[in-house]
């Protein structure tokens, strides 16, 4: 008998989202669909919002990457008002940026994806957790959560908060930084990077060897990738330009406001979160032997598209990666690697700009006008090339917003890693509730945020794995 | 015994649930007395049964349960139902539970402009209509969670504070009563005010006056400056165990993210007040109904405004 699993709420990821798994008559997997049930539609209603006000309202796309969105935002704001800030200003948000990479990468490793790892993916699901994590190795537990937590404190003290925070402005940084709390935060940071480096080290020799088979086999699907270098080629999270790299590896650079000639979304009628692809392959497909015009952003994307890395210890790590893995690599766990090495750079970055003596200018904010303009901001987001494209009337009110973030430009990559997946450990109708986590696993590779995505409508990207028989009879479902 | 905890989240963006993580290392004293039942951002527990088998939704019994986010499609209000039936207590955490929050703004528009500008409006679109299949269909508007249950317990703030959730908790758990400040954010913002504006309405288009380094206490208020601050219209709380309001530490003006100083209060009607009071016209502020309302645009506070020319915005 033909049937349909789904998976509501897809677990340990930001936002909602469910996963539908369709078997045919011998229980083997005929189809899949990650189905994104939310939508907020912040494109809709920021329309008519004075712009300046814009860095303070899309935070609120993600509370988990508030940070992002109001550096995207404010770097749109800037184009749209033609200013660019002072240095400092500018080296206080790739400050603020890096700060808050080193707590959204330790917040996912360790908080959400690390106990498919620590506990195993077959675990009890009441431990397969970060209760669980906290019970088996408590002291590395305590001091992730008191790691985590003082990056939070470097944003409070920096920004005045560190979650939905409002010191980006147009042409600037709302707060210079006083010498006596750059020294505070500065040892904060040494703090950082022992973690840093514990935790790459730690994956490297307890986690990876462990799971190679998992890492060499699970949700594989070959795709190009997207990302931002300088324009020496390094990698870099906060300005640059964007790389559209390919399969076989060639690439394409262009700035942001060239992003409409490079990507185009694509419409599915079963989820609320489109679908974005390379626009000069024509068109779109998600079919696993002949995909058409897929790349993939976060971790991986820009770990392969970047020529090397600026700071020792991360180039160090690109290295042997690359000699292990090539460029491009495609392998999908491999997200969860290439996090612990931009962890590490941005723990060096933050040391980097904290020694600048220019950080702690107090000339941090140049005064703007109002005009009729349009402005792309990006940066990169932890989950993705973050894009904010603004337009404004005279008045410098807005008439037109189009956000593509992160988690969006995955979808494509994430609903064919978990075709993959399935048709992998699905087989003749025997599955149990540690072979479905292992295709949530397939999508936690991607530290997915639905919250982000969903900034559509109402934002958020319930997960949810709904299961149907072949005549397209809803059996079974999971969801977050 | 721990105490069973279930939370759920809806229109969210997961600011609330780092707020629990802000918590720190005290976060692990308190968790040994709570039994999490469901928490879909840190488990796995599964609505529909771990491997599906289930045709309707289940929540666990709990003791206290926890929403955050407000209802914008038809299956955050079966759960928000399915909480509540199986929640002893139930407390709406964060000013999207409480008072809609920025998703609300989308209640300036109908469903129909929303769909249309999302997916047929958008300049790196492909024009191939709007989603429904499998996924749920979205409510006529944003709704606050004690619109469609009742909430015991309301925790507000964009996003709430660590210093709220552990006090709430611990109130649940030694079964205490839990109030909130009835205080404004004016009333904890260090500030100098001298009841007179020094400056007519200006927009935030450059810094306020103070120096790097001067103490708090020697600016002068920020709305006496001449720039919008929702701080008069805005529930106190924000700055936690600091005191000082969030935004105000970053020199900033309030933009009013703990919700309205009380249930029925309009702040549309209080800043217009507050305005009036230091010497400034409210009516050179651009889009004062989705500025002063910015997190409180549900129960009715902001609604779809008429189209002009027959065009959508």
């Amino acid at each position: 008998m033909t049937r349909t699993l789904v998976i509501q709420p897809v677990s340990r990821i930001e936002g909602h989202a469910k996963v539908t798994i369709q078997l045919d008559d011998s229980g083997n997997v005929q189809d899949t669909r990650v189905n994104v049930i939310e939508l907020r539609g912040f494109e809709k209603f920021c329309i008519g919002r004075p712009v300046e006000e814009m860095p303070r309202i899309t935070t609120r796309i993600c509370g988990v990457c508030p940070w992002s969105h109001h550096l995207a935002s404010g770097k749109a704001v800037d184009a749209v008002f033609g200013v660019e800030p002072p240095p400092a200003g500018r080296k206080l948000r790739e400050l603020c940026n890096s700060i808050a990479y080193m707590e959204e990468h330790i917040l996912h490793f360790y908080f959400l994806a690390g106990a498919d790892f620590v506990m195993g993916p077959d675990a009890d699901p009441s431990v397969r957790n970060v209760i669980g994590i906290v019970g088996k190795v408590p002291d590395v537990a305590k001091r992730v959560v008191r790691v985590r937590h003082m990056c939070a404190k470097m944003l409070e003290i920096i920004a005045g908060k560190s979650i939905h925070p409002d010191a980006v402005v147009p042409g600037g940084f709302s707060k210079p930084l006083l010498s006596s709390e750059r020294d505070t935060v500065r040892k904060m940071a040494d703090e950082a990077i022992d973690l840093a480096k514990f935790s790459i080290a730690f994956a490297k020799e307890n986690i990876f060897p462990q799971y190679l088979d998992v890492v060499k086999s699970l949700g594989v699907i070959e795709t190009g990738f997207l990302g931002t270098v300088k324009e020496n080629g390094a990698l870099n999270l906060y300005d640059g330009k964007l790389r559209l790299m390919s399969k076989n590896g060639s690439f394409v650079d262009f700035p942001y406001e060239k992003y409409t000639d490079y990507i185009s979304e694509h419409i599915e009628p079963w989820s609320y979160l489109k679908f974005p692809y390379d626009k000069r392959a024509g068109k779109f497909s998600m079919d696993l032997d002949n995909s058409n015009g897929i790349y993939r952003a976060n971790t991986l994307a820009r770990i392969n598209v970047c020529d090397f890395i600026d700071t020792p210890l991360a180039q160090a790590e690109l290295e042997e990666f690359r000699k292990n893995f090539g460029r491009p690599a495609q392998l999908t766990l491999l997200y969860h690697w290439a996090r612990l090495i931009e962890l590490l750079y941005n723990a060096e970055n933050v040391i980097r700009l904290l020694n600048d003596p220019e950080i702690v200018s107090t000339e941090t904010r140049k005064k703007v006008v109002p005009r009729a303009a349009r402005g792309v901001g990006c940066v990169e987001a932890p989950r993705g090339t973050l894009i904010h494209d603004y337009t404004t009337d005279e008045n410098g009110i807005l008439t037109n917003v189009n956000l593509i973030v992160g988690t969006t430009h995955n979808n494509a990559p994430i609903n064919m890693s978990v075709k993959q997946a399935a048709k992998q450990v699905i087989k003749n109708g025997q599955y149990d509730q540690g072979i479905l986590n292992r295709v949530e696993m397939a999508i936690r590779a991607y530290d997915p945020c639905f919250s982000c995505a969903t900034h559509k409508f109402d934002g958020t990207i319930p997960v949810r794995i709904d299961i149907y028989n072949s005549d397209g009879r809803l059996v079974g479902t999971l969801a977050n | 015994m721990a105490a069973r905890l279930a939370e759920e989240w809806f229109a969210i963006c997961g600011g609330c649930e780092v707020t629990i993580l802000d918590v720190g290392e005290a976060l692990l004293d308190i968790l040994p007395k709570l039994e999490i039942v469901h928490m879909p951002v840190i488990m796995d527990h599964k609505i529909y049964g771990q491997t599906g088998e289930r045709t309707t939704m289940e929540i666990p019994e709990a003791d206290v349960g926890i929403i955050t986010g407000g209802i914008r499609n038809e299956e955050h209000k079966q759960l928000a139902q399915e909480m509540r039936k199986k929640c002893k207590t139930l407390v709406a955490m964060g000013s999207c539970a409480c008072y809609g929050g920025v998703p609300a703004l989308a209640n300036l528009s109908t469903v129909e402009e929303l769909y249309e500008k999302v997916y047929r409006g958008s300049v790196s679109t492909d024009s191939d209509g709007i989603p429904n299949q499998q996924i749920p269909a979205l409510t006529d508007r944003v709704y606050a969670i004690h619109e469609v249950v009742p909430v015991d317990v309301k925790l507000p703030g964009c996003p709430t504070t660590p210093e709220l959730f552990v006090q709430a908790v611990t109130a649940l758990l030694e079964g205490k009563p839990f109030t909130l400040s009835g205080k404004s954010v004016c009333d904890e913002c260090p500030f100098i005010r001298e009841k007179k504006a020094v400056s007519t309405l200006k927009r935030p288009l450059e810094a306020i006056d103070f120096k790097a380094g001067e103490p708090m206490n020697t600016v002068r208020c920020v709305m006496e400056q001449g720039y919008l601050c929702l701080g008069p219209a805005t529930k106190a709380g924000c700055g936690g165990s600091d005191g000082t309001p969030r935004c105000i530490r970053a020199y900033m003006p309030c933009r009013g993210c703990f919700g309205p100083l009380s249930d029925s209060a309009n702040p549309m009607v209080d800043m217009m007040g507050a305005l009036a009071s230091v010497g400034l016209d409210a009516k050179q502020i651009p889009d004062r109904a989705a500025t002063f309302n910015r997190f409180a645009g549900a129960q009715g506070r902001l609604r779809p405004t008429p189209t002009k020319g027959g065009k959508a915005s």
